[in-house]
């Protein structure tokens, strides 16, 4: 049994890895070869089979979104990959483009090809310029060498793939407001029904997939739907990357099978830093509510970490050690979800804005013992009633940090200052030491 | 429109080439704000007028969406865009130090330019390298692991008038301008420059290797299926 299992990673550290010539050296290209000597419906079957869940954090089945397109009616129909990859502590997408760039578009091709589609489009987020350049490269690259375009690889499939940089807006990572973004609006979410299964981009059936689940279609075309399940657990299936950071010694991407715990994980990565204690982790990013070391055993997959009362989200492990104020780190989330939030919804926006207002001041020593009232009370006039999934996320960490550090939130309003030394948590001065 | 009819020509046969991307007109908008910030430095009501009247948009159409993203500027934008990571993991692990110092060298606030036009600095909110924290992005360009003197120094490099490389990027660091035609989808030739990943990247990839770790090869091949987390489900 191997702990680790790198497959999406595993060409990460070729010379020139993102080239055409280093991913074909590597065996590239030869699933879609595998996928054009099936029937559409039996790729989509193998992806269903598999029992692959969406990476992009919602977990839900990736062949079964795909089977939930009507059958064809002679318009188009569109793949979407988001790589918006803006959750916060979410950053698997983006080095995977920036190295390998050709697995995800020959899973573009073969999913394309599954489910009918013959413009894919690639949504990536606009602050990271260097992915951009490399997206763009090995399309130019996958297209001189007949791989996109009239008659794909020889056959008579036609595929065109544009690859889109978006401008700025963590929103934009949500399906709907994605597609209203790629049609060259605000990026704000639709009202779901119709999914865009049925009515997506220019109101045509639509998939769209995060990068990390189609970058895993031609690994599971390749070798098969039980070989992927033999990795995993039984409702989580096959490796998933899982993201490092924060106070640990040696942060970074570490692909297993799916139910590794965080025990075994922060072993990999060399533990906390010296000297110091796993104060809080967050297992799926900004939005799932906080973990302590009591949740270390938790397997990671996505059942057993919604048991243990959060989510596997994107697999964003944000460790924070025992000189990080809670407070503080939790305040900050809130000037990003209140900075992030669109506005279209009352709940959110406003519910965002007060909550920052009250963390500062608590933070500041100038919160009053009502304030925690307040912040108990206003996540339920958001969750729930939110219009989108960024208004549920928004106050996660807040309510958790309560149930598990209230006293904390008691000391500033008690001092009337923040405990903590916040130079303490810089890594820079545990370098230079 | 103030532009001289050698730029709006050139304009307008990019923005062709923009709008041929897409099976709307319309969805070509975002990259034209682009375009025509690798032009300006900004979105200028120049910027504004040109985009509507490409894509058959109201000026107010155009502004709505122009206003609703970060990377579209109101006011003329510095050469270089520093922008530092403050959301929680970078922040906390430094990078509200690096804003402090950077802000405290250049005498600018956030999201506020130095008088020579050099020098944009701005809070940014998480850009997918928490691996590499505290991250500082120029130019949406990556340079990761940074410290407030290893920032400054990047600052004084550039004012000295020094190439500057990213950590993961292309060899020579380009202008807000430059990098804006970019983002427009206009392919520049770095693509080959840089590294393929960092180390935190292959952090795992390495140790697998050392420890002998890998994916069981395919069914019926002999090597390693058996399943590796039977005790993963709970239920």
């Amino acid at each position: 049994m191997s702990t680790l299992a790198p497959l999406l990673t595993s060409r990460w550290g070729d010379p020139q890895s993102w080239t055409l010539a280093a991913y074909r050296e590597a065996g590239g290209y030869q699933a879609l070869a595998k996928a054009f000597e099936m029937e559409p419906a039996a790729v989509l079957n193998a992806v269903k089979d598999s029992g692959l869940r969406g990476r992009g954090g919602a977990g839900f089945p990736t062949g079964v979104k795909w089977s939930f397109l009507p059958p064809p009616d002679g318009g188009p129909r569109y793949l979407v990959v988001n790589a918006d990859e803006s959750e916060p502590g979410t950053c698997k997408d983006i080095p995977l483009m920036m190295a390998d760039p050709h697995s995800l578009i020959e899973g573009v091709i073969i999913t394309s090809y599954a489910i009918g589609c013959h413009h894919a489009f690639i949504y990536l987020r606009g602050e990271v310029v260097h992915v951009y350049r490399r997206l763009l490269h090995a399309v130019s690259e996958a297209r001189a060498a007949g791989l996109l375009g009239d008659g794909v690889m020889g056959t008579d499939f036609k595929l065109e793939l544009t690859v889109h940089a978006g401008a700025g807006a963590y929103i934009c990572g949500e399906e709907t407001a994605l597609l209203d973004s790629l049609e060259g609006r605000r990026g704000q979410p639709r009202l779901k029904p119709p999914f865009p299964a049925v009515a997506g981009l220019y109101a045509r059936p639509t998939v769209v997939n995060n990068v990390e689940s189609i970058a895993s279609v031609p690994w599971i075309v390749a070798n098969g739907a039980d070989w992927w399940k033999s990795m995993g657990t039984e409702k989580s299936t096959g490796v998933a990357i899982y993201s490092l950071s924060g106070h640990v010694k040696r942060p970074g991407q570490y692909e297993a099978p799916l139910g590794i715990t965080m025990r075994r994980l922060l072993e990999l990565a060399g533990g906390i830093r010296d000297g110091h204690e796993l104060k809080f982790w967050m297992p799926g990013g900004s939005s799932t509510p906080m973990f302590t070391a009591e949740q270390l055993d938790v397997p990671l997959d996505y059942d057993s970490v919604a048991a243990a009362g959060s989510m596997l989200g994107t697999r964003a492990l944000q460790c924070f050690d025992d000189t990080v104020c809670v407070v503080r780190a939790v305040s900050r989330w809130m000037d990003f979800y209140a900075h992030e939030s669109c506005g279209k919804c009352t709940p959110c926006r406003e519910g965002t804005f007060w909550l920052r207002a009250v963390l500062r001041r608590i933070e500041a020593g100038q919160g009053k013992m009502d304030d925690l009232q307040i912040l108990e009370d206003i996540p339920g006039s958001i969750v729930g009633r939110a219009f989108c999934p960024l208004g549920d996320g928004a106050p996660s960490s807040l309510t958790s940090s309560l149930k598990f550090f209230r006293d904390e939130y008691v000391q500033h309003i008690d001092q009337g200052r923040c405990p903590y030394d916040h130079t303490a948590s810089y890594l820079f001065e545990a370098v230079a030491a | 429109m103030t532009y001289a009819p050698e730029t709006l020509t050139a304009l307008r046969a990019d923005a062709d080439q923009v709008v041929a991307r897409y099976p709307s007109p319309r969805s070509a908008l975002l990259p034209l704000l682009h375009l025509c910030q690798s032009v300006d430095g900004y979105i200028s009501p120049d910027a504004i007028a040109f985009c509507a009247d490409r894509l058959e948009l109201t000026a107010a159409e155009v502004s709505a969406v122009a206003t609703f993203y970060s990377q579209f500027k109101r006011q003329p934008n510095g050469q270089y865009t520093l922008g530092v990571c403050i959301t929680s993991l970078c922040g906390l692990l430094g990078g509200d130090a690096i804003f402090a110092k950077l802000s405290e060298y250049l005498a600018v606030g956030n999201d506020q330019t130095t008088a020579d036009g050099m020098f944009t600095l701005e809070r940014v909110e998480c850009n997918a390298a928490c691996d590499y924290a505290p991250v500082l992005m120029i130019n949406w360009e990556f340079f990761d692991n940074q410290t407030p003197a290893s920032a400054v120094g990047l600052v004084e490099d550039l004012r000295a008038g020094k190439s500057v490389r990213p950590t993961r990027g292309p060899d020579k660091l380009g202008t807000f301008k430059e990098i804006s035609r970019v983002l427009a989808g206009f392919e520049d030739g770095h693509a080959n420059e840089g590294p393929a990943a960092g180390a935190p990247s292959l952090a795992g990839l390495e140790l697998a290797a050392r420890e002998g770790w890998s994916a069981p090869g395919p069914i019926g091949d002999g090597s390693d299926s058996s399943h590796p987390q039977e005790a993963g489900d709970p239920k």
